[in-house]
């Protein structure tokens, strides 16, 4: 197997960043049934950085951020072709714990999923599956995780509140709070904001920046300016191919492909 | 089907063309008043500066609102931080060329001239690089953008040669040491003309292929 350990070098007016490759695709073909959806995708995406995947309806970007922790398998018909490493370690050649891979590999959708139980229980059913049971670290991962989620100061006085009742927008950072919880490396998150009104998408776009020091994002947007504010890489899909792939800020200033210039710039079709 | 974004942007080039023609006006008639001791062409570079001043204000206005109402990317950011910058540009012009006109007016009024220097020929190649330099904006012509390059360099042996010049002739004539002035205010306000010229040069080429030209940042990066 062929390691990738490239570095992430962007330029930006303050000098240099470097990263180490996290996630990785090499010629990764997927097939629903005889449907081709993603052609040879080598991707590199850089540990504590945000890299966007952006591209029309039906391009094969959510697909492609499923691969990243096996959420197809769910899918019947779903074949795959190519390897999709996560620290250099092949999660679809070797045999490995699918539970353990969603732990280190979370996933954030783009409609908030809370458990119908309280705001307590939701962040502690993770823990509690990974077997912590003392009620003292759980209340500590709790507080730690609403915290991380940015949510903590709204809800500290109403944990034994149900879920359901919180707004969208808070729905949606707890889910991101359930996540972080069982202390993930990489997020995925699927149009995360896409539900959201401004004020709440503000609030999600902040966080990611505050949780990019810590994790490994990618995120799957149809909103260019989001994909601009938040993300550090763009990869650009298009009819199951990646066409594409920079830092924001070049794909935003002076793409290489004119497919992707129109997409950014709303020319496309 | 036009898009509505498109209609936007195409009004903005065009009000940009507006003042690049005025600009260009207000150059030539700076020349002539000199050239030929025209006062009333003098006169009109004052008409156009206040045109062009209004046309600035107008122009930041609409790159503004376009900012905020359509968050432009790649080749339409581009565009639009170039029309900002040769929108300052060409107001700046308009500065130069009113100061242009006031020293022709003025070398107008000595009874006895030593002669003009090299500001005839400064002229002539400071209108082309101003009208080539927007000519390859609206026409987006690399070629052209980097001929006005080229001739910065020109310009500025000339600025130095006049002022070598004017020096030689003062020592031997003291009481021309005011029109040698003049001519040497003129003089540097051509200069400035083919800089920001070649200003707009670069921000074609920045607009077109998303290169920085300017103080040879293609050179330092070998």
């Amino acid at each position: 197997m062929q390691v990738q350990t490239s570095i992430a070098e962007t330029s930006t007016e303050s000098g240099a960043s470097k990263s180490p490759v996290k996630l990785h695709s090499r010629g990764l073909n997927l097939f629903y049934g005889q449907k081709q959806a993603l052609k040879s995708i080598s991707l590199d995406m850089y540990q504590h950085k945000v890299t966007a995947l952006i591209g029309p309806s039906g391009c094969g970007k959510s697909t492609f951020l499923r691969t990243l922790n096996r959420m197809n398998d769910l899918i019947e018909g779903v074949r795959i072709e190519g390897e999709v490493c996560v620290d250099n370690v092949d999660i679809y050649k070797k045999k490995i714990d699918e539970v353990m891979l969603r732990k280190k590999v979370g996933m954030i959708f783009q409609k908030s999923n809370p458990f119908p139980k309280t705001i307590y229980d939701n962040i502690a059913y993770g823990p509690r599956i990974h077997g912590i049971s003392d009620k003292k670290k759980l209340e500590e991962i709790v507080e730690t995780s609403l915290k991380r989620g940015a949510l903590w100061e709204e809800v500290k006085d109403e944990l034994n509140k149900s879920a359901l009742s919180l707004s969208g927008g808070q729905q949606q950072r707890l889910c991101i709070a359930r996540a972080l919880a069982v202390e993930p490396e990489v997020l995925l998150m699927d149009e995360p904001a896409s539900a959201l009104d401004p004020i709440a998408t503000a609030k999600i776009e902040e966080l990611i920046y505050e949780l990019k020091s810590s994790y490994t994002i990618v995120i799957v947007t149809h909103n260019m300016q989001q994909a601009a504010r938040v993300s550090d890489f763009t990869a650009f899909f298009y009819m199951g191919q990646l066409i594409e792939t920079s830092s924001t800020e070049r794909i935003f200033t002076s793409p290489t492909e004119k497919q992707t210039e129109d997409y950014v710039t709303g020319r496309f079709g | 089907m036009e898009r509505h974004f498109e209609k936007e942007l195409n009004h903005l080039k065009a009000r940009l063309q507006e003042m690049a023609r005025l600009s260009e006006d207000s150059l030539a008639c700076a020349a002539q008043a000199f050239i030929k001791e025209d006062k009333f062409l003098a006169e009109r570079t004052f008409t156009n500066e206040r045109i062009i001043n209004s046309l600035e204000i107008e122009i930041d206005h609409g790159v503004a609102d376009f900012f905020a109402l359509f968050q432009p990317v790649a080749i339409d950011l581009r565009l639009l931080l170039a029309i900002q910058k040769i929108n300052n540009d060409l107001e700046r012009i308009g500065d130069h060329c009113i100061n242009i006109a006031q020293s022709a007016i003025s070398y107008a009024s000595f009874p006895q001239k030593f002669g003009q220097l090299h500001l005839p020929k400064m002229f002539i190649i400071t209108q082309a690089m101003l009208h080539d330099a927007c000519e390859s904006f609206f026409t987006k012509n690399l070629q052209v953008a980097r001929t006005v390059l080229e001739s910065d360099d020109v310009i500025d042996e000339m600025n130095r040669a006049n002022t070598r010049e004017a020096i030689q002739i003062v020592k031997g004539d003291r009481d021309s040491i005011e029109m040698a002035l003049e001519l040497l205010r003129i003089s540097r306000n051509l200069e400035r003309i083919a800089d920001l010229s070649t200003n707009v040069a670069e921000e074609v080429i920045f607009h077109v292929q998303a290169k920085v030209v300017k103080h040879h940042q293609e050179d330092l990066k070998g």
